[in-house]
């Protein structure tokens, strides 16, 4: 049989699928991958900072790791991914976290 | 090179020591099961530095292996019949992240009732998947269809699983002289995998396969797609150089057997192609010109090679040994659609469930498809008969 | 494990703006374990809730290594993912199956059994929230007796769960626990000394689900500590031959000293329809599971290696 392959860029295609290929089936860790789940909330967490009493167990609980906390620190909320579940208000041992009413 | 007479089995386990594999994992099942059998002798008797993990079913046999190729690993699995089907959703998983894992599947029927004798349907059904898939005649071949997985697989411009079929007993069990190769040039031949295309490690902070758009689900499949496409650029190279560096003749993607003159083609794959060669040989003898073209792979299909051999030929027959019900044999289907219908395609359904086919039966069955066209009854452009002689007008 | 020592490593676990539900207890088990062994773990996730919250792409919405995978293939997936790193000399790399109920205990059951019987030096995290959720509610092997789910709409479950983590034990594996998400410290721990040990380890972790149980976001600790706290959910250890109940659970090995029932009960929806008599039979259940507990307590006491 005569059939003569042609000789193709198997390599440089090749590469480039490769590339795409593993861009398309790998994930990076990135903070946000939901978007912006902030605009979940109804009711935002406020902090008491003359209540507090710096204990960490509202980071301890916070599912989503919205809470900055460092020992003997106040805890800083990060507004723009807490979705407002309400457990660091609740676990709380000196209801020091308000769930306050969004717009209000 | 030194000749050793090995069953197909054998012959497999033998190609996979020489790959220097890292990691095996199998489940019993006739008739695969020798070939992890002596696997697991050779790891055990330190011939092989591999881990071979025993798993409790053949769904977690290729999900070890997909695991350990995904963390770097070169590795193997068998399997056959039902627990080839068993395994089916982790196919895709595999396909879908293009790891270069190499699987023989010993053919067998599916029940009920239970066979444990060849057919097709096992490997065929699984065909959509994205695994390249050869399919081996000879003790020698699936030797070297095994070795050849791991160099088409493992390549840069590939990155896709290979499935070797070889037929239950009358390959995996049949022992035949195979020329082995130094091990020493087998190494150079077959360098260690390079972990492509990702390796999960302590570290790689990245995930497999989360869920995203549609699109991103749809162009992936094109990648595989792609891939398959160059994987038959590379299968062709791979195996003249094989052929070249081990004294092989030259076989790609299709093996010819006296197509130059042929008016008639016969088209098959498996390990009873031997036997429709004695058959177009004894026809040749009687005056019949006819050649067979046996697809050595089914996955990526090589309609490139059989649209040109099917266009030079009056009619052509093809012999299927699996069928895709309420359509046609499956080989039969592929080809049609590979040479758009312009060919005259016969199509018979043959040694379903085991149905041992000698070259007898071959000569007799390519006779009546020469006659049925040269007396002008095989007018349509295509139909499918199944051939079963023990029941009465078939 | 302190809270300062957790809040102090660099490996998170869970990233902010995921997509897992408002009050995910799966969130809280997975800051835990990325906390503890985040820079050697490689999670490996059978179909389930973490299928989802491990983020949609391109971000990862947490901090491991991570492999998806068929919802019945994860322990076998990590036993190959760990024969691997060990041929390629990453022994020192903690593998880790992050499943659900049901892909440990129903559809993965035999995939598990497999691994455990191997002993294959992974470790398996069982989040057990008692139903399949990411499928919207349905009964699962777990499922307690009587909870309504989408299968289960009216009468609620008719069977008893199952308790994955004594099957587990039975397979003769070298670490077994259960824990708690409304305990992360002691989570922490057992995640911690199930990382040194060398064989198969599973945690049972009760992850109790504020959809699927029908209780408010905020509750989810709550819920947690309250099975806990009335003896509904056990906390136990067991670490080569030495079987402990854990801290958390020690007061209520004393019946006297549990919670009424019926405060845990009391918040969930998929209870609401419960009969005085059924919450006596669960009780009874309960009170039975304790028995078995304590024997077997006092059993491996008695057959501690010297």
């Amino acid at each position: 049989m005569g059939l003569v392959y042609e000789p193709v860029d198997l390599e440089r295609e090749a590469f480039e699928d490769l590339r795409g290929f593993i861009e398309k089936l790998l994930s990076k860790p990135a903070p946000g991958s939901a978007g912006r789940t902030g605009a979940w909330r109804l009711y935002r967490p406020a902090v008491d900072a003359g209540r507090c009493i710096k204990c960490g167990i509202c980071w301890l609980y916070c599912p989503d790791d919205v809470i900055s906390w460092a020992p003997k620190g106040l805890p800083i909320i990060d507004y723009s991914y807490c979705k407002g579940c309400g457990i660091c208000s609740s676990v709380c041992p000196v209801k020091a976290i308000d769930m306050v009413l969004e717009g209000e | 090179m030194k000749v050793k007479v090995l069953m197909g089995n054998t012959a497999v386990a033998e190609a996979v020591r020489m790959a220097d594999v890292d990691v095996v994992s199998a489940y019993p099942i006739t008739p695969q099961t020798i070939i992890v059998e002596r696997i697991a002798d050779m790891v055990e008797r330190g011939e092989l530095k591999a881990r071979y993990v025993r798993v409790e079913s053949e769904h977690s046999a290729l999900a070890v292996v997909y695991g350990a190729s995904a963390s770097g690993a070169r590795v193997f699995t068998a399997t056959s019949s039902h627990d080839l089907l068993y395994m089916y959703e982790m196919l895709w998983w595999v396909a879908n992240s293009r790891l270069p894992i190499v699987m023989a599947v010993v053919t067998r029927a599916i029940g009920p009732p239970w066979s444990i004798h060849s057919d097709h349907q096992d490997a065929l059904t699984v065909r959509d998947a994205g695994w390249i898939m050869g399919f081996a005649s000879s003790v020698e071949e699936a030797f070297d269809i095994t070795l050849q997985a791991y160099r088409v697989g493992e390549d840069g411009r590939v990155l896709l699983p290979v499935m070797v079929a070889l037929d239950g007993f009358t390959l995996s069990h049949t022992s035949e002289p195979v020329r082995l190769p130094e091990e020493s040039e087998v190494r150079e031949w077959l360098p260690p995998r390079e972990p492509l295309p990702f390796k999960l490690e302590p570290g790689s902070y990245f995930s497999v396969g989360n869920l995203g758009p549609d699109e991103v689900a749809m162009e992936l499949r094109w990648y595989v797609w792609r891939a398959m496409e160059r994987a038959k650029h590379v299968m062709r190279e791979v195996s003249v150089d094989y052929a070249r560096r081990f004294d092989r003749s030259t076989h790609s993607l299709v093996e010819e057997f006296k197509t130059g003159d042929a008016r008639y083609l016969v088209v098959l794959a498996g390990a009873w192609s031997g036997d429709a060669m004695e058959a177009a040989d004894m026809l040749r003898d009687e005056g019949y010109p006819v050649g067979v073209a046996r697809l050595r792979y089914i996955r990526p299909f090589p309609a490139e090679e059989l649209r040109e051999l099917a266009t030079s030929v009056r009619a052509v027959l093809v012999i299927d040994r699996a069928v895709s019900m309420g359509h046609m044999g499956v080989i039969a289907g592929d080809l049609v659609a590979a040479t758009r219908g312009k060919v005259v395609v016969k199509n018979i359904i043959a040694g379903l469930g085991g149905v041992d086919m000698g070259p007898e039966d071959f000569k007799s069955i390519v006779k009546g498809f020469v006659e049925e066209y040269e007396s002008g009854a095989l007018d349509s452009w295509f139909y499918a008969e199944w051939y079963m002689p023990w029941v009465r007008g078939r | 494990m302190s809270i300062p020592w957790l809040a102090s490593r660099r490996t998170r676990g869970v990233l902010p703006g995921n997509p897992a539900c408002s009050g995910c207890p799966h969130n809280i088990g997975l800051k835990v374990l990325g906390r503890v062994v985040g820079d050697r773990a490689i999670l490996v996730v059978p179909a389930g809730c973490t299928s989802i919250i491990a983020g949609y792409w391109p971000r990862e919405g947490l901090e491991f290594p991570l492999l998806h995978v068929p919802f019945a293939s994860a322990a076998a997936v990590a036993s190959g993912v760990r024969a691997a790193l060990d041929v390629g000399g990453r022994g020192d790399a903690i593998v880790v199956v992050w499943s659900g109920d049901g892909g440990a205990a129903d559809i993965g059951f035999a995939t598990l059994s497999g691994a455990a019987t191997r002993n294959e030096d992974i470790l398996v995290i069982v989040s057990d929230n008692e139903a399949y959720m990411n499928t919207g509610v349905q009964a699962s092997g777990t499922t307690m007796w009587k909870a309504l789910t989408t299968t289960s709409p009216v009468l609620g479950k008719t069977e008893e769960r199952k308790d994955i983590a004594l099957l587990t034990l039975m397979h003769k594996v070298p670490y077994v626990a259960t824990a708690s998400i409304g305990y992360p410290s002691d989570l922490a721990e057992k995640i911690r000394r199930a990382s040194e040990i060398k064989g198969f380890k599973l945690i049972h972790l009760h992850s109790p689900c504020p959809p699927g149980w029908r209780f408010d976001s905020d509750k989810t600790v709550l819920v947690a500590k309250l099975a806990v706290e009335t003896g509904a959910w056990i906390l136990w250890e067991y670490d080569r031959g030495n079987f402990k109940i854990s801290p958390p659970s020690t007061p209520y090995r004393d019946k006297s000293r549990r919670k009424p029932l019926t405060e845990y009960i009391k918040l969930q929806g998929r209870l609401a329809h419960l009969t005085e008599e059924d919450i006596r039979e669960i009780e009874r259940r309960i009170d039975e599971n304790w028995n078995l507990i304590l024997r077997l307590e006092e059993y491996y006491a008695s057959h501690v290696k010297a």
